[in-house]
């Protein structure tokens, strides 16, 4: 039996990890770590058989895609829809990457989340428990073979990313105006479900034109031929379908305009900005173009496109740009990397825009791993900084309790673990300002971030961000030189502020007594952070290229091999339609574009240095980015720059208010407000009005009119009834109360039943059904 | 002859109302167990019947019982099931069940008169379901009337009174619409029967007398949807009925309505049904306006039960949107790829209304337990709820996102589906009625579980809540496994509904 057959697997060991912890094992920590460690441990070893089973599958007619038997599961009119299990490259490299990071993360959760410490968190198993669905989300999303199973673990992936930057909820800040993770939730939630109507209604007119959503069906090449010339609301139905499905794309992988929720995602916990909002969940954006590929490449690229760029190009190398600009003026540590993020996706999505589809799916992976990297590094240097900050805390409050004073809050901040309020004034262990120096408090988590960030920066040769960025780069620059110099100039910002980022958080002197007492983190979670930087490094050998100067061709480019071949298969079949632009490069050498990409690392990485590590920032020492842009007048930039360019505040002022203006407006105008009729209702109300009136003029008629007559035939009556009224006591009166007393005899009758038992009413129940069941038959039998 | 299950199951509630007349009202405890037993018993008939339809397949009626009933006017007593009501019947019995059940333990007051309206109201709602003649269809539309008036107007909250009469009467309205409708397709077809009158097609040649026809059925059952502008009723009365009478309110009254817009107004007059989505698109227009415009008017709410009242507006927006699909699709159903897409519209419009049904109903009684403890549904003045009743918080943040439609559960496949048939014919409205589904997002995370569940814990004020009780969590959990199993595994539902789409479609002319 063919072992992909068994790919179902994978999701549903983290699925029953969640059920488990859910219904049972929530009492006890521990074993809740364990469960949802041991459901993703056997995800992992699950996928790696596929994996390796995947890639060693004899090549049928160019196509890697095994697709298992198909079980039924919706079904609309004529046309069945049916799940199973599809294995194609673009799922492989996923199932090798998504369970080997969620692994990593899920290990290091456990010491960030202080595990066996007074300070652990006081719903520990419901993280587990809700990490547990999420990486069940992102597997479930990989494994099946279509794309209406994509969409609802996507949606259910959507929901974990709510709960889990919201699952501090109860937390607070002293400045009104910075955003709590409550809210933070709801806007990542709301601002995805943006795109994710996009990607519903694509998806809804995909499967209306070709009825079915398998990826063996929309994928044939009859059926790609047909959707690029239906026509649909003044463009084919295929470009429609592609822009409505990278709605989603822009939502889910944050890019331009729909950005603005990433960077607030990371209030949540630092493992889940790591897992989630930084290397798998925001990359399923990404994946989700990759899967979707050839009906991007059959979409009329002419609609919309920017300057000659196709919009998704535009959109992809917009976001790297603008993003890594925003990152420049960044404070928060994990700031920095939520806007790499974006730029990162931004590569992405640009490089897939281009047509670099293998380029795009391998930055994707060595992305998945350098940033889940940094982000766990940034945690790690969060957690020591924050108990740097307790060790003072409690020894000052040892001084205080030493004087008599009692210090409430002191005991009020131990209870509640995460409660970063002080008396003192808010202590951000977050801001880069309040560290520096941590090389040496914490060497392996040093080392680490150090080599993710050399990585993230695409330092030449020695990474595997280097391999897959300038692979982009390389297509790029023969694809769309436009593309290609503001990806280049977004690589060479990137470089800069990763330097910045290093030199600020862990060179010079400790600018803060929690700095300076910051520990390194427990093994729970810098293991994790080591076996990570491993990837971080030799990952990029899977995907040097062939014609590479001096170490081209030592390693085969496996990468492109395996992955190409589906859009090569793919191609062969369109080779006629797909714009000469869209095809992939021709595998030879070209050197500018590669000089170039090691200038652009290497300069952005001096420059970092020259500003920030040659003379290392020293406390209350404004940034000196900050400094050089107010001496030259342009304070306001940076002030931009910090505060998002303002995105937060348009959208404020131009959607969220006046949605909720405008329901105000509806609900005044539908029912209005304290015992006043608004419009909708008071029209109801006008025509109840009307008939009361008409009804009280005909009672008026009839009072005085009607009556009348009545009257006077009842005077008649009365006359008559007089004569009757004999008759009417002895024989009627009788009667009726005859029936009464027969009445109260049946219920004396029937009171001994009622015996106040169960099992006695059940029974008269079962009799009472059982004699209308018979009354039935006696009646049929008497009709027919 | 064959055992006649379905006249059985109509009256067991019936029975079960006369019996509790029989017991003396000091008797409670007996009352609500016979109660609970009778409503039981019609749900184990109801699944009885539902897997004798889907072993048949689903498509058409099965079980047929007719017999004469007033020969004069040649009426008779026709009942059947079908793929649609098998499930609705099935809805209802098991709403009523777990409504007898809950108020076993939330229901002190006139114990003997609440349990008998409620049997009455489930054979009501039965009949509909079940009726295949139109004056036995008129007859229990108008019975389930007289229950559901008086459960708001004794057991409601402030202004029950008011909100009784003012449900009472403009239902009435509507029915008026529909006698006359009944009428005059009496006297054009002769004859009373819901199955020949479709293939009879009534008054075809005549375009205005049969706009005026499908206008009178369609404005009646407008109002029990209630589509927008005939909503208004709505809001007052689920926000003074009882908890269970709001639960029967949403989770069946509203659907007789819609099934009223799919068994009769769709197969009758398909035509002026398709005139009325393309060509004058009055229809549509009501449907995404109900689905937008309701969802933005429970952003407004600060009550919560009236939230949830005005979500159902907009939830039943789809439904009307998804039988718009299928009657755009009427004329050109010979191509498969458009009859999948009529059926797609019907199987969503089905879909919602049984997914409505378990999700607004379980948060009706969430409402109730949380205001029975609270004795307020203010939502401002909760907060941080999350902490102190995680169980509760844990039950309403399941059926909030089956609510807002989220894939995993069961209000998905009807949004799905709507959709899908709608993009195909009618797309203007279908990009427009997807922003329902943002502000269906906004409202229950915003205002419902962020104003209740999460933020800093009163804990002076909200301390001593209490977490659900045990008679509270087996009501709730059918309505839950319903919502996740059907979330992941549709088929049950929706090919007994694809069957009875698919048959209505091809029944058309």
């Amino acid at each position: 039996m063919e072992i992909l057959n068994l790919a179902w697997l994978i999701p549903l060991f983290p699925a029953l990890a969640f059920v488990a912890i859910a219904l049972f094992t929530y009492r006890s920590r521990a074993l809740s770590h364990w469960v949802t460690i041991s459901g993703i441990g056997l995800a992992f070893l699950a996928a790696q058989v596929v994996f390796w089973r995947a890639v060693t599958l004899p090549v049928k007619g160019g196509e890697h895609a095994f697709e298992s038997a198909i079980a039924p599961w919706v079904i609309a009119g004529v046309e069945r829809l049916g799940i199973g299990v599809y294995v194609d490259p673009a799922s492989t490299i996923m199932l090798f990457m998504v369970p080997l990071v969620c692994m990593m993360i899920f290990i290091y959760s456990v010491g960030y989340m202080n595990f066996g410490t007074p300070e652990v968190d006081p719903r520990y198993s419901r993280f587990f428990c809700y990490l547990s669905l999420f990486a069940m989300g992102m597997l479930g999303m990989v494994v099946f073979n279509n794309l209406l199973a994509f969409f609802i673990f996507w949606e259910i992936m959507g929901t974990c990313s709510y709960l889990l930057i919201g699952f501090w909820y109860d937390k607070s800040y002293p400045d009104p105006d910075k955003i709590t993770p409550k809210e933070a939730g709801l806007k990542a939630f709301i601002v995805t479900k943006i795109g994710d109507l996009f990607f519903m209604l694509g998806l809804a007119l995909l499967y209306a034109q070709v009825g079915s959503l398998a990826y063996h069906d929309i994928f044939a090449p009859e059926t790609l031929d047909q959707l690029a010339h239906t026509q649909f609301l003044g463009s084919t139905a295929a470009t429609w379908i592609a822009l409505l499905l990278f709605g989603g794309t822009v939502g889910k992988s944050a890019q331009f305009p729909l950005h603005v929720w990433l960077p607030d995602a990371m209030e949540g916990p630092t493992p889940v900005s790591a897992l989630i909002h930084a290397a798998t969940m925001v990359s399923a954006g990404v994946f989700l173009v990759v899967r979707t590929f050839p009906i991007f490449q059959v979409a009329n690229a002419s609609v919309l496109a920017v300057g000659g760029i196709p919009f998704v190009a535009f959109i992809g190398a917009f976001t790297a740009i603008f993003s890594s600009i925003m990152a420049i003026a960044q404070d928060d540590i994990k700031g920095v990397l939520a806007f790499s993020t974006i730029s990162q996706l931004g590569y992405m999505v640009a490089a897939l825009g281009i047509g670099a589809y293998v380029a795009g799916a391998f930055h994707l992976i060595t992305h998945a791993f350098f940033k889940a990297l940094l982000f766990l590094g940034s945690g790690s240097v969060i957690h020591g900084v924050e108990h740097g900050h307790h060790i003072i805390h409690e020894h000052a409050h040892g001084e205080h309790a030493a004087h008599g004073g009692a210090d409430k809050h002191g005991r009020h901040e131990e209870q509640e673990g995460h409660s970063h309020e002080d008396v003192e004034g808010w202590f951000n262990p977050n801001d880069m300002k309040n560290m520096g120096g941590l090389a040496k408090r914490m060497p392996r988590t040093f080392w680490t971030f150090l080599i993710g960030g050399l990585a993230l920066s695409g330092f030449p040769l020695f990474t595997a961000g280097f391999w897959s960025k300038d692979e982009i780069l390389a297509q790029a620059f023969e694809l769309s030189p436009a593309v290609f110099w503001t990806l280049g100039i977004a690589a060479g910002i990137t470089a800069f502020y990763t330097m910045r980022q290093i030199c600020l958080t862990f060179l010079g002197k400790p600018r803060t007594e929690a700095a300076e007492h910051a520990p390194e983190s427990v093994s729970w979670m810098t293991v994790p952070l080591i076996i990570l930087a491993i990837f971080a490094v030799s990952l990029g050998w899977a995907g040097i290229p062939e014609h590479f100067p001096v170490i081209g061709g030592i390693v085969p480019n496996w990468f492109h091999h395996f992955v190409g071949a589906t859009i090569e298969t793919a191609e062969s079949g369109h080779a006629a339609r797909v714009a000469g632009h869209f095809a992939e490069t021709a595998h030879g050498f070209v050197w500018q574009p590669l000089v170039l990409s090691v200038v652009f690392a290497l300069g952005g990485l001096g420059l970092g240095w020259l500003v920030y590590g040659r003379r290392p920032l020293v406390a209350g020492e404004m940034d000196p980015v900050e400094g050089a842009m107010r001496n030259v007048g342009l304070g306001w930039l940076y002030e931009a720059m910090a505060n998002r360019f303002y995105f937060d505040e348009l959208y404020q002022a131009v959607i969220v208010r006046p949605s909720i203006w405008l329901a105000d407006m509806f609900d005044a105008f539908d029912y209005g407000k304290s015992g006043g009729h608004g419009v909708v209702d008071g029209a109801v109300m006008a025509l109840g009005s009307i008939g009361k009136l008409m009804s009280e003029v005909s009672g008026w008629v009839d009072d005085k009119v009607v009556d009348g007559l009545v009257d006077l035939a009842g005077s008649a009556g009365v006359l008559l009834s007089n004569g009757f009224n004999g008759f009417d006591i002895k024989v009627i009166d009788g009667a009726v109360n005859g029936v009464g007393k027969a009445v109260k005899g049946g219920g004396k009758a029937v009171r001994p039943i009622q015996t106040g038992k169960l099992q006695d009413y059940l029974l008269l129940a079962s009799f009472a059904v059982l004699a209308l069941i018979l009354t039935f038959f006696v009646i049929l039998y008497l009709q027919i | 002859m064959n055992f006649p299950i379905l006249s059985v199951t109509l009256f067991a509630p019936l029975v079960g109302a006369l019996f509790i007349l029989l017991i003396p009202r000091d008797n409670v405890n007996t009352i609500r167990r016979v109660g609970t037993a009778f409503a039981l018993l019609t749900l184990i008939l109801s699944v009885t019947i539902w897997v004798n339809v889907a072993q048949a397949g689903g498509g058409g009626m099965q079980l047929e019982e007719i017999y004469p009933w007033i020969p004069a006017f040649n009426v008779q007593y026709h009942i059947g099931v079908d793929g649609l009501s098998a499930p609705l019947l099935f809805l209802t019995a098991l709403l009523t069940t777990l409504v007898t059940f809950y108020s076993s333990y939330a229901i002190d007051e006139r114990v003997k008169e609440y349990y008998f309206l409620f049997l009455l109201l489930e054979m009501g709602m039965t009949g509909v379901f079940l009726a295949l003649d139109l004056v036995l269809f008129y007859v229990f539309w108008e019975i389930g009337l007289v229950p559901m008036f008086l459960l708001i107007g004794v057991w409601g909250g402030a202004r029950r009174l008011y909100a009784a009469i003012k449900f009472f009467l403009y239902t009435l309205v509507g029915s008026v619409f529909m006698l006359l409708a009944i009428i005059g397709v009496y006297f054009q077809t002769g004859t009373f029967d819901i199955l020949e009158i479709a293939a009879a097609q009534p008054f075809a040649g005549n375009f205005t007398w049969a706009s005026i026809a499908f206008w009178a059925f369609f404005v009646a059952f407008a109002i029990k949807v209630p589509a927008f502008p005939f909503h208004t009723w709505l809001p007052d009365a689920h926000t003074e009925a009882p908890t269970s009478g709001s639960v029967i309110l949403a989770g069946v009254l509203l659907k007789l309505g819609a099934y009223g817009l799919i068994r009769i107004t769709l197969p009758f007059f398909p035509a002026q049904f398709r005139y009325f989505v393309l060509d004058v698109p009055i229809i549509p227009i009501m449907a995404v306006v109900s689905i937008a415009y309701g969802a933005m008017v429970c952003m407004a709410q600060w009550d919560l039960k009236r939230l949830v009242a005005y979500s159902s507006v907009a939830h039943m927006g789809y439904v009307t949107l998804g039988v718009c699909a299928a009657a755009a699709g009427f004329g050109s159903l010979g191509d498969p790829t458009n009859f999948s897409a009529a059926a797609s519209g019907l199987n969503g419009a089905a879909f919602q209304m049984f997914a409505h049904g378990i999700i607004t109903g379980g948060m009706f009684f969430l409402v109730g337990m949380i205001y029975d403890r609270a004795h307020t549904r203010d939502l401002q003045v909760f907060g941080g709820l999350g902490k102190q009743i995680p169980y509760y918080y844990g039950i309403v943040m399941v059926t909030g996102f089956a609510s807002l439609g989220l894939p995993g559960l069961a209000g998905f496949w009807s949004e799905f589906f709507v959709f899908r048939g709608a993009i195909r014919f009618i797309p203007v409205a279908a990009f427009i009625g997807v922003l329902g589904v943002v502000f269906t997002a906004a409202y229950i995370l915003w205002k419902v579980v962020q104003h209740l569940f999460l933020g800093e814990l009163d804990k002076e004020k909200w301390g001593k809540l209490t977490d659900m009780t045990w008679w509270e969590k087996v009501t709730m959990w059918p309505l839950i496994i319903l919502m996740v199993v059907l979330g992941f595994y549709p088929a049950p539902l929706l090919n007994s509904f694809n069957a009875a789409a698919m048959a209505i479609l091809q029944a058309l002319p």
